[in-house]
């Protein structure tokens, strides 16, 4: 068949072939220029005793930092994979609590003062902890999302590999999933720690 | 009850779309006038019940209704009641919705303005809409139902974004989608004509003035869109070339090829597989626009709970949709026959160019668009592509466009003479080159030749302008007889007008594109209360920032007065407003608007937080000619709208002659 116009539904199988792989791609994952950067340096109130948080605290150690917050619907998904890598002792994990108020949308933070704000905030991560069980070696509270800002967080949940030198390894965008875990996670912290 | 009632009324339109549309397509195919009849009525049917469904969802919205899910999460209690209506199509499912209400609209409107039409045609074009209709009725009630109970019902709505409670939300949306989703019009006539062979000259007079409707409404609704994106956004800028903007543009782009070459087949029969495809590709892109914007293939601002059904979904109906009526036209197309002949220049290889350049420039754009993704595919890195190769492809193609502008009406039908038309145009040309050039002391800003763009621009807005105004000039003369100008003028009729007006809009949106790219002024400086700053020979003195209490919002509103020789001139009231429901807060720009100018002004960050009393960094921009962009976009689509109520397409009665063609 000699048809002149064969050429477009050949374009258009293309043009549907490229948007079905499209598809199956994450728009959000996006490689983060922190990747083999030094973790950037905050100082944050722990929840559990206010003590301040700092990540050189940590230098000498592999560590996690997982963002994550109560009015995230992810990080309830993720939470369990947390909680069972805790058990296994692999390393430390150190939540860091991202605008707990003012990130929920439900929630008037503007009419809170900032000591309501520290307590609310807490009271709320507490509850949560207490009822889904504390992966976390500790929390901290970064209210304002301004700790958040350094490290580039782009949606919660997001989880950080920090090595013992304090250098960004990997980063993970979205909720652990047990594949992610299992393909990604867990294979660079084992060659971390050798 | 009433949310359980527009359900209802959804799926009911369901099984009546698709009957509707398989039985008149087939009826018309088999020459059985009973199923033909079922096209008026059935679809008739289907715009009732969507506007049912509609309106019940709009009622969840007035009434408060938190049990359902979608009105819990758009909407509140103390947002306003223009806002709770316009809210509706503020997130997916409600946008959809309206998607499919305009849909089924104009499926309505096809059928009590059609009466001109074969029977046969008829019941193709409502079945192709129909059709197209049920596909995304499936969308909706499989993957974005908006009526799904919330249980227990919330006490109260997470409230709109506040970014969107603004009057652009209340007209941009509908008008780009009647836009959007009038194309399908063209598209159904095309894809009727494909099927039963009819591909001529009265198809295309039929499908132009529907054609002009669905382009007008789209660039209005592009137009609003950027307005609002000006003043809202607050950053001045007034296009952007992201992903969401491109999918309305590419219709755009498409859409004006297709009026141009609907042209060329209504009045010479030639071009006329070119237009059905152009016809089928500007209904694709606006698919596709959706798809982009809908799939979260691109960029998506929502959670990451985002649905990956409705991505699949979108791509199986684009697949259904375009590959079909694709492959109807490769089948379809060879036999058509070629139409009249045409020498090299003449009026019709002239819109051939038109309609060439405009094609290379809508590829450029769906190339822009689509390369992030494509590089992603491919698994070479990830990339997004900006307004720099949009601005570095788009505008070299569109240059020599503008110059056909103004040839294109002098140009006869199928044989022009080239030595004739430079003759006729040669001052006219000349005029528009020399003309610029006092404009640069006026804004003794740069000299001539230093910017080749800007003064290549100038001159092209006033060649479009001149030629126009020549041709306009020599066309009544030649109808005046012994009358006066202006009642030879007004006789002309509305098309001759609308292409006039239209062209001009080009020349004026050209113009300001030009000049404010080339002379806006930007400060951004700290300024305490009884500060003064200036930009170019305007002064600007700070009077502060007080605390105000809006219907759901608090802002801090500041007062600037733009000085004219030491006199206050005009007040200017830049806002940062804090939504109760919401932790960002949103920053409104107060513009004083002018033909000749705009002055922007925002209230960045106080220095101190808490004392927002005090020093404030703040934003002034200076614009000139920045309306001329939005009113040359209003006067194109006057020109449509006048070139649409042409008496020619006011076909009240029946043609004598079709009868249903096998």
């Amino acid at each position: 068949m000699n048809n002149r116009y064969l050429w477009i539904p050949v374009a258009f199988t293309l043009l549907v072939v490229l948007l079905a792989i499209g598809l199956t791609r994450d728009p959000r994952e996006i490689p983060s220029p922190l990747i083999d950067k030094p973790a950037p340096e905050f100082t944050l109130p722990r929840l559990d005793n206010e003590q301040p948080f700092a990540p050189e605290d940590m230098a000498g150690h592999a560590w996690l930092l997982n963002v994550w917050a109560s009015w995230c619907a992810s990080c309830r998904e993720e939470h369990p994979l947390l909680v069972d890598l805790a058990r296994q002792n692999l390393l430390p994990i150190v939540g860091l609590n991202y605008k707990e108020v003012r990130g929920d949308l439900s929630l008037d933070a503007a009419k809170l003062t900032p000591e309501a704000e520290k307590r609310e905030a807490a009271a709320r991560a507490n509850l949560w902890l207490a009822a889904r069980g504390d992966p976390y070696t500790l929390s901290v509270l970064d209210l304002d999302g301004k700790v958040g800002i350094d490290y580039g967080v782009y949606g919660v949940p997001e989880t950080y590999l920090i090595d013992k030198d304090g250098i960004i390894r990997f980063k993970h965008i979205g909720p652990i999933t047990p594949k992610v875990l299992k393909d990604k996670l867990l294979p660079r912290i084992a060659q971390l720690k050798r | 009850m009433i949310p359980e009632l527009g359900l209802f009324s959804l799926i009911l339109a369901l099984p009546v779309a698709l009957c509707t549309g398989v039985l008149s397509l087939l009826g018309a195919q088999r020459g059985r006038p009973a199923w033909i009849a079922l096209a008026r009525p059935g679809s008739v049917a289907l715009a009732f019940l969507v506007g049912v469904a509609y309106l019940c969802l709009t009622w969840a919205f007035v009434q408060n209704d938190f049990s359902v899910l979608y009105v819990a999460r758009q909407s509140s209690s103390s947002l306003p009641i223009v806002y709770r209506v316009a809210g509706v199509w503020g997130g997916h499912e409600g946008s959809l919705l309206l998607w499919l209400l305009m849909l089924t609209g104009w499926a309505a409107l096809v059928r009590f303005y059609s009466r001109a039409l074969p029977d046969g045609l008829r019941a193709r074009v409502l079945g192709v809409l129909c059709l197209v209709a049920a596909g995304f009725l499936l969308f909706i009630l499989l993957t974005s139902n908006p009526f799904l109970r919330l249980i227990p019902g919330a006490a109260e709505g997470r409230e709109l974004n506040p970014m969107l409670q603004d009057p652009g939300l209340v007209i941009h949306p509908p008008l780009l989608y009647m836009g959007y989703v009038g194309f399908s019009v063209a598209y159904a006539f095309a894809v009727a004509a494909l099927m039963s062979g009819q591909l001529d000259a009265a198809w295309a007079r039929w499908s132009r003035p529907w054609t002009l409707a669905a382009w007008v409404f789209l660039t209005l609704g592009i137009a609003v869109g950027s307005w609002w994106a000006y003043y809202e956004l607050g950053w001045g800028g007034w296009w952007f070339w992201d992903p969401v903007e491109n999918a309305s543009f590419m219709p755009w782009l498409a859409g004006t090829a297709l009026i141009h070459s609907l042209t060329v087949t209504e009045k010479r029969g030639s071009f006329k597989n070119w237009t059905a495809l152009l016809a089928v590709s500007t209904f694709s892109l606006s698919l596709l626009g959706t798809f982009l914007v809908r799939s979260g293939v691109l960029t998506s601002v929502h959670a990451f709970a985002s649905d990956p059904a409705r991505g699949v979904f979108i791509l199986a109906f684009l697949v259904a949709v375009i590959g079909a009526s694709l492959l109807l036209f490769v089948w379809r197309a060879p036999r058509m026959g070629l139409g009249g002949r045409f020498a090299l220049v003449s009026r019709e290889s002239l819109l051939l160019a038109n309609n060439f350049l405009l094609v290379v420039a809508t590829s450029a754009v769906l190339l822009g668009t689509l390369y992030p993704l494509i590089v992603d595919a491919l698994d070479v890195g990830k990339i997004s592509v900006g307004a720099p190769y949009f601005n570095a492809v788009f505008v070299p193609i569109m240059l020599p466009l503008l110059f056909l502008i103004g040839v294109g009406p002098f140009a006869r039908w199928k044989q022009a003479s080239a030595a004739e038309i430079a003759r006729r145009l040669r001052w006219t040309l000349a005029l528009a080159i020399v003309l610029p050039i006092p404009l640069y002391s006026f804004f003794e800003v740069e000299l001539i030749g230093r910017r080749p763009l800007l003064n290549l621009s100038l001159m092209l807005a006033l060649w479009i302008f001149l030629s126009a105004g020549r041709h306009f000039i020599q066309q009544v003369r030649a109808t005046q007889g012994g009358g006066s100008f202006i009642a030879a003028a007004l006789k002309q009729p509305l098309h001759f007008w609308g292409m006039h007006i239209a062209h001009v809009g080009v020349a004026v949106f050209v113009a300001g594109v030009a000049i404010v790219g080339a002379y806006e002024a930007e400060k951004s400086v700290k300024m305490a209360p009884g500060d003064t700053v200036g930009i170019n020979h305007y002064r600007f003195r700070f009077l502060g920032v007080q605390s105000i209490e809006g219907p759901n919002y608090q802002a801090l509103r500041g007062e600037m007065a733009l000085l004219e020789n030491d006199r206050v001139e005009r007040r200017l009231f830049p806002e940062k407003r804090f939504y109760h429901r919401s932790a960002m807060p949103m920053t409104e720009a107060a513009i004083d608007a002018g033909l000749w100018r705009d002055v922007y002004v925002v209230l960045d960050e106080p220095i101190d937080r808490e004392r927002p009393d005090d020093e404030w960094v703040v934003r002034i921009y200076v614009k000139p000619l920045v309306d001329w962009i939005w009113g040359g976009a209003f006067l194109m689509a006057l020109g449509g709208l006048l070139a649409l109520l042409d008496r020619r397409y006011r076909i009240r009665r029946r043609a004598p002659i079709q009868e249903i063609r096998v």
